[in-house]
């Protein structure tokens, strides 16, 4: 009977190795997956449970995002709370633990829950602290983004305001806003709103740019050569470009005038015959220098960004095949179209600004300890060599024309010198609506504000240098004005 | 140093567990270790102590290690329960040492464990009794669908705990008796016309009943292994008279599958039962024959009871949507805080237990999942750890088997041990998703009057079982 039991016994030794292989399953092979699933509110709840980072404007003092306490003791549970309502909506976003996240609440989530290298955490440990979140400081101007609200009025539309010699995101405005605080009870609602309050129109719409693109094209065409700020060209209009006539704004026939005249005027037959002399291949380059053809570099989620570039009637990327003439003056056909987000147009001042050198945009400045440490400066980072620096500083100068003394008057500043470009694409199935630009950077000298400003679907005889123009004035007047 | 003396330095690595065990979960809940946790840890080791006195006064020769393992585990059931809820861990203490004199009271009892063999069909009757109870109306009641709790006035009782002692006991005594004519020695072989009858008729039959019935792979596979092993088991021509009664048993846990509809438990006597007819019959035939009628009648009632089906649907997939925040929600909270756990887990009194709102994410934390609750607070290893003290002191109960003389002795041993092994796997293997998970308790662990209670008893028995065995062999001059 002996020999029976001790093959009892070694069948147990394996019904309980079972044991321990399925736990093995649940604790080490499987535990990720688990961990992810839809249905384990462990994560959730252990979140909650730990205050979240607190998140500052420029300035370190004005809370975009703080902490609700609810309950107490052990049942003690932490809620988001956004004290400026809907103002900073688009870039800092929200978190609740039903509605998810976006924005730099989304971007920033390692640092906000106070997530750290393995090492750390072990040091934290041994130390006894209690898991807390890492404040974010942002580089957000809460004036300057007040008069960036108050310029659009209510009108769709979106404002960036960035450094241009360090990158740093100053004013990301996008108009119709939501309140981040009325996430958690009516967010079907936001959702479904007709007018898309959930859409960053800085980052994710994509707008045709008008003349405010002619920048682009002047920086290549001066880069590579082709021309230079005295090359005189034909301004009259109509001009046969790609076999259909184009005209002038209003039809105005300017004869032989000078590239710097020209970008004054805006005159569209120049610049489609400089835009068929750099030829497709040199100005795609140049686009990709600004950024264009992929996500900005910026410290945003993927998903809340597209690409600016040229882009078919099929809504596909094209970098051949476009009508080149067009697209230099910022328009273009089905064949392919110039499309550029807010954010991407500022980029593109922001570069001529800082002697063609393109810093990657920042919404971020510091991320802090509760101890009011230093865990992590986001330093200015180069993303490109875009132009060279003469090129950029001829560029400049020809703006500054414009605010001086063209189409862009409006942005013109007491005591201070702007560089700036309007723009006026015609919007709608019936070109019925147009779309009014400007960007600008200012002071010429030594730029340290660059700004994009759009506003969507405006009546037929709204300019760019008129409905636009007023409001980066306004935000560059309240940024460089304050120091 | 004598068996009693080993016994002795067993319980104090013991006792320095539950005082590290209760500061560990003092300190996290309230900041400062307080005297509490030494004086729980001496009470419990004092306790220990009368125990381990009364053992040497009793039983002198009694298997050293099964008692310090069992306090060991007990010992793990009261650090959890108490981190889980201190008043349910009070009451757990108490049922400890009413355990304890349980554990007395059998050992003053039953001088020699012969004396069971006696009044068997009584303790089988009392048995079977005792499992129908929780149908009755007024004292039974149904809990998530199973019968397997009666309340008598304000105590709740589990007589499925005592009743596995009963009617191992009683398999014990009848196999002790009829092992021997249940099978009979090989004849010389048959001729071969027979031979051609005995084995051709019955697989062609199978053939047929597979096509017709138009049978799947594992139905076929049951059907074809349940065939083949009651052909072996014909072979021996066995006695029917002898046969009848295993026949029974068999009827009877499906019975109990229907009547109490715990697929664990019923799994539970049923091995226990097959352990002791493979140790009393070394025939592996009739173990087969008996899982495959086992198995097939588990799959029928499976579709046919729906409360057994349910559970078994779960089991197959509980993060199916719908059924992972309802019915699955259980066991998926299970697996979730198992994988919570991770190779080394939260630390005592650390794991995520209470939702915000007030109750606990864990549904039945100190019974059911308290398995889970362990894994989530000391990892995979302190789970490892776990089932390696039930391993001792499954390898322990078989070794007390083995030193027995005869076969009354032997097979109690074995069916105890078996059923005790058994019981953890259905447990733990529930709560890990290698079976369906069913409501029984994991032994000395769990919180529960009744199954403290039981398995006291049941470690009782294995002890006098053992002193037994020990003392003959010490007479003998043999070693153990």
């Amino acid at each position: 009977m002996n020999r029976q039991i001790a093959q009892l016994f070694g069948l147990t030794v394996v019904l309980f190795a079972i044991l321990i292989a399925f736990t093995s399953r649940w604790t080490v092979f499987d535990a990720q997956s688990l961990e992810d699933n839809t249905a384990n509110r462990r994560p959730l709840i252990e979140e909650q449970r730990t205050p979240r980072g607190l998140i500052f404007a420029r300035d370190g003092r004005t809370l975009l995002a703080r902490n609700r306490a609810i309950g107490r003791g052990e049942d003690r549970v932490f809620t988001r709370v956004y004290p400026t309502g809907g103002l900073f909506a688009h870039p800092v976003g929200y978190s609740f633990i039903r509605n998810g996240r976006r924005s730099l609440e989304l971007f920033r989530n390692d640092d906000l829950v106070g997530e750290e290298d393995e090492f750390q955490s072990i040091l934290s440990e041994l130390e006894d602290q209690t898991r807390e979140g890492f404040d974010v400081v942002t580089n957000l101007d809460a004036g300057a983004t007040r008069a960036a609200v108050q310029g659009l009025g209510g009108r769709k539309g979106a404002v960036v305001a960035i450094e241009p010699q360090t990158g740093k995101v100053r004013v990301m405005v996008s108009i119709p806003e939501y309140d981040p605080n009325r996430v958690p009870s009516a967010f079907g609602q936001i959702e479904r709103d007709p007018n898309q309050p959930l859409l960053n129109r800085t980052t994710q719409e994509l707008y045709p740019p008008g003349s405010t693109f002619k920048v682009v094209t002047a920086a290549a065409a001066l880069d590579s050569g082709k021309v230079s700020p005295t090359s005189v060209i034909d301004g009259s209009s109509p001009k046969t470009i790609s076999g259909v006539p184009l005209e002038n704004a209003g039809g105005q026939s300017f004869g032989p005038i000078s590239f710097t005249d020209a970008l004054t005027n805006s005159v569209n037959t120049v610049f489609a015959q400089v835009g068929e002399r750099i030829g497709q291949n040199t100005l795609v380059e140049y686009m990709r220098r600004f950024g264009f053809y992929a996500d900005p570099q910026l410290d945003y989620p993927d998903f809340q960004m597209v690409p600016s570039g040229i882009i078919n009637g099929k809504g596909d990327y094209v970098d051949s095949g476009f009508d080149v003439g067009r697209v230099a003056i910022g328009q273009g056909g089905l064949e392919g179209e110039i499309r550029a987000s807010p954010l991407q147009m500022a980029l593109v001042a922001a570069a001529i600004g800082n002697r063609g050198r393109l810093m990657k945009p920042r919404l971020t400045d510091r991320i802090l300890r509760k101890d009011g440490r230093v865990k992590q400066v986001i330093e200015p980072d180069l993303q490109s060599q875009v132009v060279k620096p003469e090129t950029a500083e001829q560029l400049a100068q020809m703006m500054s024309r414009v605010v001086e003394e063209g189409t862009g008057t409006a942005a013109a500043l007491a005591g201070i010198t702007v560089a700036g470009k309007t723009g006026t694409a015609e919007v709608g199935a019936n070109r019925e609506f147009t779309q009014p630009w400007f960007i600008a950077f200012a002071p010429v000298e030594n730029p340290r504000i660059a700004v994009a400003a759009t506003v969507e679907r405006q009546p037929p005889g709204s300019a760019g240098g008129t409905v636009a123009a007023p409001i980066a004035r306004s935000v560059l007047e309240e940024l460089l004005g304050s120091g | 140093m004598s068996a009693r003396t080993r016994e002795l330095f067993g319980l104090l690595p013991v006792s320095l567990l539950v005082a590290a065990g209760f500061a560990a979960v003092l300190a996290t809940r309230t900041q400062d270790v307080s005297n509490a946790t030494i004086t729980y840890g001496a009470v419990f080791l004092g306790l220990c102590v009368i125990a381990h006195l009364f053992i040497r006064a009793r039983l002198t020769d009694a298997d050293p290690y099964l008692f310090p393992l069992a306090a060991l585990l007990a010992a793990i059931g009261l650090v959890l329960i108490y981190r889980i809820d201190a008043d349910l861990a009070r009451e757990q203490a108490q049922w400890f040492v009413v355990g304890l004199v349980f554990f007395c009271g059998t050992i003053l009892a039953i001088r020699d464990h012969h004396v069971l063999e006696r009044y068997r069909y009584t303790i089988a009757a009392v048995s079977i009794a005792l499992l129908a109870m929780p149908r009755l109306p007024g004292i039974g009641g149904q809990v998530n669908g199973a019968f397997l709790a009666i309340k008598l006035g304000p105590i709740q009782f589990q007589p499925a705990e005592f009743a596995k002692l009963g009617i191992i006991i009683f398999l014990a005594s009848y196999l002790r008796e009829t092992g021997d004519i249940l099978v009979r020695p090989r004849l010389r072989p048959l001729p071969f016309q027979r031979q051609l009858l005995l084995y051709g008729l019955p697989a062609l039959l199978t053939l047929l009943a597979i096509l017709v019935l138009d049978l799947g792979t594992a139905a076929s596979l049951l059907l074809v292994v349940f065939v083949a092993s009651l052909v072996a088991v014909l072979r021996e021509r066995p006695s029917p008279k002898h046969f009848g009664p295993l026949l029974l048993v068999w009827g009877l846990a499906m019975l109990m599958l229907i009547v109490i509809r715990d697929l664990g438990s019923s799994l539970m006597f049923f091995g226990g039962f097959l352990a002791l007819l493979y140790a009393a019959t070394g025939r592996l035939s009739l173990v087969a024959a008996g899982a495959t009628m086992f198995f097939g009648g588990a799959v029928f009632v499976a579709n046919n009871v729906s409360h057994v089906h349910e559970r078994v649907e779960i089991w197959l997939d509980p993060f199916k949507r719908g059924v992972v925040d309802n019915e699955g929600y259980q066991i998926a909270q299970s697996l979730f805080a198992q994988a919570d756990g991770g190779l080394f887990g939260q630390g005592f009194g650390q794991a995520l237990l209470e939702l915000p709102g007030g109750g606990t994410i864990l549904p039945a934390p100190h019974t059911d999942l308290i398995y889970a609750v362990l894994t989530n607070e000391a990892g995979l290893f302190g789970a490892a750890g776990l089932i390696g003290a039930y391993l001792l002191f499954v390898w322990r109960g078989y070794k007390t088997a083995m030193l027995a003389s005869d076969g009354f002795s032997k097979l109690l041993a074995v069916g105890l041990t078996a059923v005790f092994a058994l019981q953890v796997f259905v447990i733990v293997g529930g709560v890990t998703r290698v079976i369906p998970l069913t409501g029984v308790t994991l032994p000395f662990v769990s919180y529960g009057g009744s199954s403290i209670v039981a398995n006291m008893v049941l470690l009782a028995l294995l002890l006098i079982v053992s002193d037994h065995a020990r003392s003959e062999r010490i007479r003998r001059g043999g070693l153990v």
